[in-house]
Parts: C-alpha cells; sequence; structure tokens
C-alpha cells in the first residue's frame, strides 16, 4: 500500500506543479495583447489622468510578476478579479458610484450550470456506453456489432452541432418532446431543469458514448484469448457470463481509464453544445468573453478549464493504478 | 407521455415476438443447434431488426403531403435519408468494382479486401478533392458576389419565394448559397489541410529530432507539450485567439493566419508525441547505429532513415490529426472567431443559417440548409475516419 501511496502523492504533485505552469501559461498569453487596455475602452479622446486613473484601478501599472502573483493569490481564494466588459469605468472620470462586477460572482451560478449538464451527461452516457459496449463484445462480428461499429464511428467524427441540430430538428422542432432552447434559472423546479437540460445532455451523450463504448468492447475483446476465459468456457458458463464476470473486472483499469478521459473531453465540448442551445454555463460565458475580450474572463473560465481538464486526467491515472492488483498488493 | 407507455408495449412485444420466433424455429428446424443454443437476448434482437426494418418501409412509403396540403417534413427527411445512403452505397460499390478490374496488380489486390466502408470514404474524400481544386469552375457564381434578391428560399420555385438562377437560394446579404456551400471546400478544407501540414511538419521534425539527439533538448520539448497538452486543445485555441483577434485589428484575413498558425502549433504537441515514441523504436535499431558510424549528419539520419521507417504509423496519424484539425476550425468558425467573413466557410454557415432549421414544419428544404454545411463537414470527417480505421486494422494484423 505504502508505494501505491507514494505513486499516487508524485501523480498529485505533479498535477499541482502541471497547473501551476498553465496558469504561467495562461497569464504570459494573455500579457502577449499589444496596446493598453485603458486606451482601448476610453478610445482616442481620453486625458491621460482618466486612463491612468484605470491603468491603476486594475492594477495595469503594476510589472507582469507582481500582476501575477496578485492574480494567482486572488485565485487561490476564489477572487478572480472585476470583469472589464461590466465594470462601470465611466466612474474614472466622473463620479465613482463603486459598481463593479466581480468574475467570481459571474461565474459561480454558470459553473454550477454547467457541472449539472455535465453529471446529467455522465449520468446517462457511461451506463449506455458500457452496456453497449458489452453487447458489441458479447455479439462481435455480427451485424450488430457491425452497425454499432460504423455508427459509433460516424458519431465520434461529426461535428457537435451537427449532432446538436440533427437533435433539434426531430425532438424539438418535428416532434416537440423537448424544448430547444436550454434557458435555465435559479429557483427553477428540478423537474423542469431536467428537462432543458435533456437536449444538450443527450447531444454531449451521442458524443462521447461512442468512444467509450468502442473502448469497452476493444479492452473485453482484448482479453478473450486469455486462458482463464478459455478455461470459463470450457466449463460452459454462458458467453454473457464470461464476459460480465471473467472478463470484465480485468477489463476496468482501461475502461475506467477512458471514461475519465471522455468527461475531460466532454470539457471542450461543452462549449460548443451549450452556445447551441444558448445552456447558461461557463462555455457560452467563455465564448462571449473571448468576443469581446473580457480578458479577467477569459483567464479565468480558461483556468477553470485547464484545471477540471488536469483533474480528471490525474483521476483517470490514479484510478487505473488502483484497479491494477500488482500495484496495489506489492510483493 | 403516452408515447413513453406505446414505446413499453412495443418493446414488451418484441420480447413476446422473440420468444415465439425461437420456440417456432426449434420446433420446425427439429431442434438445430442455431435455435436450440440462441439466447432470448439474440432472438430479441432479430425481431427488433426486422420489426424496426419493417416500419422503416413503411414509414418510407408513406406520403410525403399530409392532408391538410403541408409537407410531411418527417417523411420527406427520413426519404433523403434513406436515398442518400443507397446512392452512396451503390456508388461505393461500383467504386471498389472499377478498383477491382482498373489500375496495377498492387492496387487491384488493395481494393478486393477493402469492406464497403472504406471504398466508401476513399471515393468522398476524391470527391471532396476534386470540388475543392475546382470550386471556381464547378460554382456557378462567386463566393463574394451579391445579389438582388435577399433571402430566397431554396428550391428555386418563384411562387414560393424562391429564385430559378439559385437553387439553394440567397442569404441575408443576396450570396447565393449553393457557390458559397461549393467555395467552402475550398476555403475549410483547404485551410485545414494546410493547418495539419504546418502541424506535422513542426511536431514531426521536433519528435524525430528529440528522438535522435536526446538529452536535454528532448527533455526540454517533452516537458513544454506536456504543459501545452494539458490544456484542452479549442479551450487553448479561444484563448490564443482573443488575442490574435486583437493583433490583427481590422484586418480579417490576418486572423485566418493567426488561426492557422496557433492551431498548427496545438496540434504539433500530438503529433510530436507521437513522432518521438516512434523515432524512439527506430534509433534503437542496428542500420541507424551503422549509418551514424559511417558519419551520416543528422538531416541524412532524419530523413533518409527514421521518416521512411515511420511512414506508415504518421500516415495514419495524418488522416486522424486532419479531422481533428478540420473539426477545430469548424468550431472555431462556428463560434464566430475562426474563418472571417468575405470567406464562404461551412462552419460560419451553420451559425447564420441556423435559425432555419424552426421552419422545417413548411419547407423541409429550407430547414436543411444548415445541415447540409454541418452535413458537408461530418461527411468529410466520417470518410476520412473509415479509411484511417481500415488502415489501422490492416497495419495491426488484428482478426478477432
Amino acid at each position: 500500500m505504502n508505494s501505491v501511496l507514494r505513486i499516487i502523492l508524485q501523480r498529485l504533485a505533479l498535477g499541482v506543479l502541471t497547473l501551476f505552469i498553465v496558469s504561467i501559461v495562461i497569464f504570459t498569453a494573455v500579457n502577449m495583447l499589444p496596446g493598453d487596455f485603458a486606451q482601448a475602452i476610453l478610445g482616442q479622446g481620453a486625458t491621460p489622468e482618466a486612463v491612468a486613473a484605470i491603468r491603476r484601478d486594475l492594477g495595469l501599472d503594476q510589472p507582469p510578476i507582481t500582476r501575477y502573483f496578485q492574480w494567482l493569490g486572488g485565485a487561490l481564494q476564489g477572487d478572480l478579479g472585476n470583469s472589464f466588459a461590466q465594470a462601470n469605468f465611466a466612474s474614472f472620470v466622473g463620479d465613482d458610484s463603486g459598481a463593479r462586477t466581480t468574475v467570481a460572482a459571474q461565474i459561480a451560478p454558470r459553473f454550477a450550470n454547467t457541472m449539472f449538464l455535465a453529471g446529467v451527461t455522465a449520468a446517462i452516457a457511461v451506463p449506455f456506453a458500457v452496456g453497449l459496449g458489452i453487447l458489441a463484445a458479447l455479439y462481435r462480428n455480427s451485424a450488430f456489432d457491425k452497425a454499432a461499429n460504423v455508427s459509433t464511428l460516424s458519431s465520434i467524427s461529426s461535428p457537435e452541432f451537427f449532432m446538436a441540430y440533427i437533435l433539434i430538428l426531430f425532438l424539438a422542432v418535428l416532434n416537440p418532446i423537448l424544448p430547444s432552447l436550454s434557458n435555465i434559472y435559479d429557483g427553477m423546479p428540478f423537474s423542469e431543469r431536467l428537462q432543458k437540460t435533456l437536449l444538450p445532455a443527450l447531444t454531449l451523450t451521442l458524443v462521447v458514448t461512442a468512444h467509450m463504448m468502442r473502448m469497452t468492447r476493444a479492452a473485453i475483446i482484448n482479453l478473450l484469448a486469455s486462458p482463464y476465459i478459455e478455461m470459463a468456457r470450457l466449463k460452459g458458463i454462458s458467453p454473457m457470463r464470461v464476459i460480465v464476470k471473467h472478463a470484465l473486472p480485468n477489463a476496468l483499469a482501461p475502461i475506467i481509464n477512458v471514461i475519465a478521459l471522455n468527461l475531460a473531453y466532454l470539457i471542450t465540448g461543452v462549449v460548443v453544445v451549450e452556445v447551441v442551445f444558448v445552456y447558461p454555463g461557463i462555455g457560452q460565458l467563455f465564448v462571449d468573453s473571448v468576443k469581446i475580450r473580457d480578458i479577467p474572463v477569459v483567464q479565468a473560465c480558461c483556468l477553470i478549464f485547464a484545471a477540471a481538464y488536469i483533474l480528471l486526467n490525474l483521476t483517470a491515472d490514479i484510478l487505473s493504478i488502483l484497479s491494477n492488483p500488482r500495484l496495489r498488493h506489492p510483493k | 407521455m403516452s408515447g413513453m407507455v406505446w414505446f413499453v408495449l412495443y418493446l414488451a412485444a418484441v420480447a413476446v415476438g422473440g420468444w415465439v420466433f425461437r420456440f417456432a424455429g426449434q420446433t420446425a428446424t427439429g431442434n438445430k443447434p442455431f435455435f436450440r443454443d440462441m439466447p432470448l437476448a439474440v432472438a430479441f434482437g432479430y425481431v427488433l431488426g426486422v420489426t424496426l426494418a419493417i416500419l422503416a418501409v413503411f414509414y418510407y412509403f408513406q406520403p410525403v403531403m399530409t392532408e391538410q396540403g403541408t409537407p410531411d417534413a418527417g417523411v420527406t427527411f427520413f426519404r433523403w435519408a434513406v436515398q442518400g445512403l443507397i446512392i452512396f452505397a451503390i456508388a461505393a460499390w461500383v467504386f471498389r468494382l472499377l478498383g477491382r478490374n482498373i489500375g496495377t496488380a498492387g492496387s487491384k489486390k488493395l481494393f478486393r479486401q477493402m469492406p464497403l466502408t472504406a471504398s466508401f470514404g476513399i471515393l468522398v474524400i476524391l470527391i471532396y478533392a476534386f470540388v475543392s481544386i475546382f470550386a471556381g469552375v464547378i460554382a456557378p457564381y462567386g463566393q463574394e458576389e451579391i445579389f438582388q434578391q435577399v433571402n430566397a428560399l431554396p428550391g428555386g420555385n418563384a411562387a414560393t419565394g424562391g429564385n430559378p438562377d439559385h437553387i439553394l437560394g440567397t442569404d441575408q446579404i443576396g450570396r447565393d448559397l449553393l457557390s458559397r456551400l461549393i467555395y467552402g471546400a475550398q476555403n475549410t478544407v483547404g485551410i485545414a489541410f494546410a493547418t495539419t501540414l504546418i502541424a506535422f511538419f513542426l511536431g514531426g521534425s521536433l519528435g524525430f529530432l528529440a528522438a535522435t539527439l536526446q538529452g536535454v533538448l528532448d527533455q526540454v520539448l517533452s516537458r513544454a507539450v506536456d504543459v501545452l497538452m494539458a490544456i484542452p486543445s479549442l479551450i487553448f485555441a479561444l484563448l490564443l485567439m482573443t488575442i490574435a483577434s486583437a493583433w490583427a485589428g481590422s484586418e480579417k484575413w490576418l486572423l485566418t493566419v493567426y488561426m492557422v498558425l496557433i492551431i498548427a502549433v496545438i496540434d504539433s504537441t500530438r503529433v510530436f508525441r507521437l513522432a518521438r515514441a516512434v523515432g524512439m523504436n527506430i534509433v534503437v535499431m542496428d542500420y541507424i547505429e551503422a549509418a551514424k558510424l559511417r558519419g551520416e549528419g543528422l538531416g541524412y539520419l532524419i530523413f533518409k532513415e527514421i521518416l521512411p521507417n515511420a511512414t506508415a504509423p504518421l500516415l495514419a496519424e495524418f488522416g486522424l490529426r486532419f479531422c481533428f484539425v478540420f473539426l477545430t476550425i469548424a468550431s472555431l468558425s462556428f463560434l464566430g472567431v475562426g474563418i472571417q467573413p468575405p470567406l464562404a466557410d461551412w462552419g460560419t454557415m451553420v451559425r447564420d443559417l441556423s435559425q432555419f432549421i424552426n421552419f422545417a414544419a413548411f419547407s423541409p428544404l429550407t430547414a436543411a440548409l444548415p445541415l447540409m454545411a454541418a452535413g458537408a463537414i461530418a461527411l468529410l470527417t466520417v470518410a476520412v475516419n473509415f479509411v484511417v480505421d481500415w488502415m489501422l486494422y490492416r497495419s495491426s494484423g488484428l482478426k478477432e
């Protein structure tokens, strides 16, 4: 157990280090922006005093290293700074009303929404994909397997918005079963919220299921040539039981790994899907901020996405270590 | 809710049907092993498949017009889908047949072993290549040409708001949609192809260099790639596009150039990983040692010794990488920060035309417009994936 603990601690330390370096990369990238932000907001007729006031207020007059550590220190405490776009810049030239929208206040509710969407997707996709994968492995090389192979390959390779519009066309426009706009808000009853989230969740399910299912099938089929499977077959156990009782437990490590990786992939997929369905999540906020160049929000969203991505990859790593009995019980 | 009840009832009926089917088979064939050893789930699958096929045929022959005289969009779309599938299947089959009888002995052999999906993929790729190269000749109008009639509906019927000169209609500022769809092939596919080439040149040469020289260079490059790969690629691309859009200012074409470079760099990290791993396996070979002892230079080692031996995995990776790049560019354009306006491009078209999908009940062809652009993207990536899948299957020698 000791060596496993050590490996896991190593991975954790590596994850934190990666996140730290990623934060430097994000910060540096943003600081490569040309020109002066304050100048850009105020336009050509800005007085030098007003520009200086904005620079001071946003902390742009500090050297980059100081600003980086201020930003990182703030981010660790949940303070991600003020949003540029919603800041009341009129206050710098005249009277200050003191109104500011913090990035954290903007992100927090949307983050919860995105988590909800990802959660619903995972709850549908994971059992569905693993079940289909087991069936495909059980009836390998049959018509069912071939149909599943072709359809999953097609759904992996289609862009998310294609899937989204196909689903909208059939489930929202032609047969109005589900709403095509996911305008959810705080305090909405759970059932209604779920109904509005279902269409984006289904789209994401279609995208991630394919990969998970193919990997489940491959992981199980890889094991079918092993002697102990041969033995189980010779004992006369039914094919389903051979797979579920004998092959599946040993295929668990790669399957868990691929599930975690696909949940990490969801993070990227969520951006496009949220925009299609106007789902008020963090992905949509990110795209909107990219368009209006609201730097603090872009920076914060990027950091959150990267952190989630690293965390899920780390989980995949650790789980695959834990599911390996040879590592859990070293000689 | 009643739909749900019907669905459950249908499944129950299929289950009963499966049992009856198996029992009938057992009795009729005198307990042949095929029916004797059939699990109920398999019988269920057979009956489900047959009933679905019957339902599909029944649905296909439903009238296209409802009794009220409005088009039944569901049936229309279903017919298009089925017809498209059949046409493509026949085309792929004919193409494979041609390949089996025309060409050199090697290519004939290749086509003989080819599954239908792979020949479909190759055919589609060839069609796309043809359209994108000769877009200027095929397209009826220029991609930036603006006409009098804006928002002309597709179909070319003047009575229903169309225009015979524009078969697919015009967009909100009066550009011919068919021409833009065709030019989209040139722009979207061309830009994605160029990006992939740059990514391969960058990632491949650095990866081989790291594998050959090893030491400090390898460490530095590998760690840098690790960090870049820790950020999800679409997110990183969006972040860098924010900066690029500030750099480019009002020069829209410059933004497209930046996008190509950004995506090339992000994707080159994945190529680097593969090239380095493949290169590592090759540099330990004896013939590399021999070449080193002969006193060959670095360039010779990389281009004459390592590269020829790494072609197969790199070629498969090129296909996959192209799909990723293509989808990333399409997604960026869809989000509005990719290929910039005067150029026609499929991702942007999907976004601009997406509202038409709500008119499906009145005019199926209009609703199909955004799906055409999105489908054009999907068709190519599916085709490339089919070919790559087949290539990997062939090279792995996997038979189970």
